[in-house]
C-alpha cells in the first residue's frame, strides 16, 4: 500500500469511527389514537372545558401521570394504544373515580414470564410490599425498552430503574412508611463508589447468583448482597454470568485476555489477565531468579 | 573502622531510601494480590490491599515528590546525569566484572568516590527506574486513583484498561529492579557491608 492510500484509509477510519448507527426507532409511531390520551399526559400541564363553572381551566398534570412521548416511541410497547392496558373508560373526562382502583393488565397478562414471576416472588420487594408490588414499578411500560447504545447506557437505564424509588423519597414512601435508605453512606465501604456505581449495575450485587438468566429478578436482602469484592475481581468474576452474560457467551478469548469481554467497556482488577503477559512476567521473573541462583552459586563455589 | 570511608548517603537520602523501599514492597506484595485474587485463597483480602496499596501509592507520591526536590537543592542530582560518550562500553565492563571479573577476584572498575558514587550500571538503572518507571507508575496511579479523570475510551479501548496496562508493567520492572538491587549490593568481599552503608550514611572501601 502506498502512502498516500495508507493515510487516506487512516483518515477515514478517524472520521467514521464514531459515525452513528441511525436507530430504527427514529420512524416508529403509535397508534393515532394515543395522540387524545396524550394531549394531556403528554404534558406537565392540562386543560379543559369546566361545564360546570361554563370556564376553560388550567391544571398541573401529576407528575407520576405524565407520558414522555418520545419515549414511548423509543420504547418497546409503542404499538400499542393506551387501552390495550387501561380500560376504555379514560376515553371520557373527567375520569370516572372507579378507575383509580380498576385491575389493570399486568405484564404477565400477554408476556409468558413464568420464571421471572418465580424470581419476584422470591425477591426481598414483595417479601415486602406483597402482591402490591409489580412488574411497573422498575419497568415503566411507557418507555421500557432492552436495546442499549451500549454498555454504559444499560448501567445507567438499569441503575435508574432502582434508583426511581431508592433516590426519590416521595417515591419510596409511597410504597412504605420506612425511611429512604442513604445510599452514599450505606456504599461507603465501596472504593472508587462513582466509578463502580456508573459501571455496573445495581442487581450485579444485590440478586442471587444462579445459572437463570433471569435470576436478576430475585433481589436479595441487603444483608445477603455481595460485599466480597473478589467475587468480580477474579478469574471466575460474577460479571460473567450478570452483566455480561450475553457477551462473555459470544467471545471468551479475544487477544487472549481471560474476561475479554469485559475489555471494550472497563478493566476490571482481578478478573482481566493476560495469558501471554502472565507468561511473559513469569519467564522474566524466572530468569532473573536463576541468574541470581547461579551467580550465588558460582560466588560459593569461587569462595571455597 | 577505616580512616577512608566516605560519607555518601545523608540522612535525608537513608530516610527516603528506607521509606521508599517499605512503599516498593508493600505496593508490590498488594498489587500482586489484586491482580491475582482468588475467592478461595486470596494472598491479601482485597479490600485491604486496595486500602493498602492506596495508602501506599500516596505515601510514595509524596515520598518521590520529596526525593525529586531534595536531589535539586542537595546537588545529589549530579550522581544521576549520563554521560553519553562510551557509555556501553562502561556498562559493558562493569557487567563483564559481575559476571566474571568479581568471581576472578579482580578488582572493581570503577572506584567509588565523592563524585562518582555510582557504577555505570547502578548510574543507568536508576536513573532508567527512578525517573522513567516511577513516574510512570505514579502518573498511572494517581490516575487509577480518581478513575474518573481517565478518558473513557481510546479509540475503541477502555481508557482505564490502556492505564492499568502502563502501570502493571511499569510496576513489575520496579520489582525486577527490587530484586536485582537487592542482589548486585551484596556482591563485593562483606555481603553486608553495602546495607551497613545505606544505614549508617558512610561507605567503607575494600
Amino acid at each position: 500500500m502506498t502512502k498516500t492510500k495508507f493515510s487516506f484509509l487512516i483518515i477515514c477510519l478517524l472520521l467514521f469511527q464514531n459515525t452513528p448507527i441511525l436507530a430504527q426507532d427514529e420512524a416508529a409511531e403509535m397508534p393515532e389514537s394515543n395522540g387524545i390520551c396524550l394531549e394531556c399526559h403528554g404534558h406537565k400541564y392540562y386543560s379543559f372545558y369546566n361545564e360546570i363553572k361554563e370556564l376553560k381551566e388550567r391544571k398541573i398534570m401529576n407528575p407520576y401521570f405524565v407520558i414522555d412521548s418520545l419515549k414511548y416511541l423509543k420504547g418497546e410497547h409503542h404499538e400499542n394504544s393506551c387501552t390495550d392496558c387501561h380500560s376504555e373508560e379514560y376515553g371520557k373526562y373527567p375520569h370516572i373515580a372507579e378507575l383509580k382502583i380498576e385491575l389493570k393488565l399486568s405484564c404477565v397478562d400477554c408476556h409468558d414470564f413464568e420464571v421471572i414471576e418465580k424470581e419476584v416472588k422470591e425477591s426481598v420487594h414483595v417479601e415486602a410490599f406483597g402482591d402490591n408490588f409489580n412488574c411497573e414499578l422498575c419497568h415503566d411500560p411507557h418507555s421500557n425498552r432492552l436495546e442499549k447504545a451500549d454498555m454504559a447506557e444499560l448501567v445507567r437505564y438499569n441503575n435508574n430503574r432502582c434508583l426511581n424509588c431508592h433516590n426519590d423519597v416521595d417515591k419510596y414512601q409511597t410504597y412504605t412508611a420506612n425511611d429512604k435508605p442513604k445510599l452514599i453512606s450505606s456504599h461507603e465501604w465501596l472504593p472508587n463508589q462513582a466509578l463502580h456505581f456508573s459501571r455496573v449495575r445495581c442487581i450485579e450485587c444485590h440478586t442471587s447468583v444462579t445459572d437463570s438468566a433471569d435470576a436478576v429478578h430475585r433481589i436479595v436482602p441487603k444483608e445477603q448482597a455481595v460485599k466480597n469484592c473478589a467475587e468480580c475481581h477474579s478469574l471466575n468474576s460474577l460479571l460473567r454470568d450478570k452483566l455480561y452474560k450475553h457477551q462473555s457467551k459470544q467471545d471468551r478469548s479475544e487477544l487472549n485476555f481471560y474476561n475479554s469481554f469485559i475489555l471494550n467497556d472497563s478493566y476490571v482488577i482481578g478478573a482481566n489477565r493476560h495469558y501471554y503477559l502472565n507468561l511473559l512476567i513469569i519467564i522474566i521473573f524466572g530468569i532473573t531468579l536463576l541468574g541470581i541462583l547461579l551467580h550465588t552459586f558460582l560466588r560459593i563455589i569461587k569462595r571455597k | 573502622m577505616s580512616n577512608n570511608r566516605l560519607y555518601l548517603y545523608p540522612i535525608w537520602l537513608r530516610i527516603w531510601h528506607g521509606i521508599n523501599a517499605l512503599c516498593i514492597i508493600l505496593l508490590g506484595i498488594t498489587g500482586i494480590s489484586m491482580q491475582y485474587t482468588n475467592i478461595e485463597t486470596p494472598l491479601i483480602k482485597f479490600s485491604s490491599a486496595i486500602s493498602l496499596h492506596n495508602f501506599f501509592g500516596v505515601l510514595a507520591v509524596i515520598s518521590y515528590t520529596f526525593y525529586f526536590i531534595a536531589n535539586m537543592i542537595s546537588g545529589n542530582n549530579i550522581h544521576y546525569k549520563l554521560k553519553l560518550k562510551g557509555l556501553v562500553g562502561r556498562l559493558f565492563k562493569q557487567g563483564q566484572y559481575y559476571v566474571f571479573g568479581y568471581l576472578k577476584g579482580e578488582p572493581k572498575p570503577f572506584k567509588v568516590s565523592k563524585d562518582e558514587k555510582f557504577n555505570p550500571l547502578q548510574k543507568v538503572s536508576y536513573v532508567s527506574t527512578m525517573f522513567i518507571l516511577v513516574p510512570v507508575v505514579i502518573i498511572t496511579g494517581v490516575a487509577l486513583l480518581y478513575p474518573e479523570m481517565i478518558i473513557t475510551k481510546f479509540y475503541d479501548m477502555s481508557g482505564i484498561r490502556l492505564t492499568t496496562f502502563f502501570h502493571s508493567i511499569a510496576g513489575f520492572f520496579i520489582l525486577i529492579f527490587l530484586i536485582i538491587h537487592l542482589y548486585v549490593i551484596t556482591i563485593g568481599k562483606y555481603p553486608l557491608r553495602n546495607f551497613k552503608s545505606i544505614v549508617t550514611g558512610y561507605h567503607e572501601p575494600e
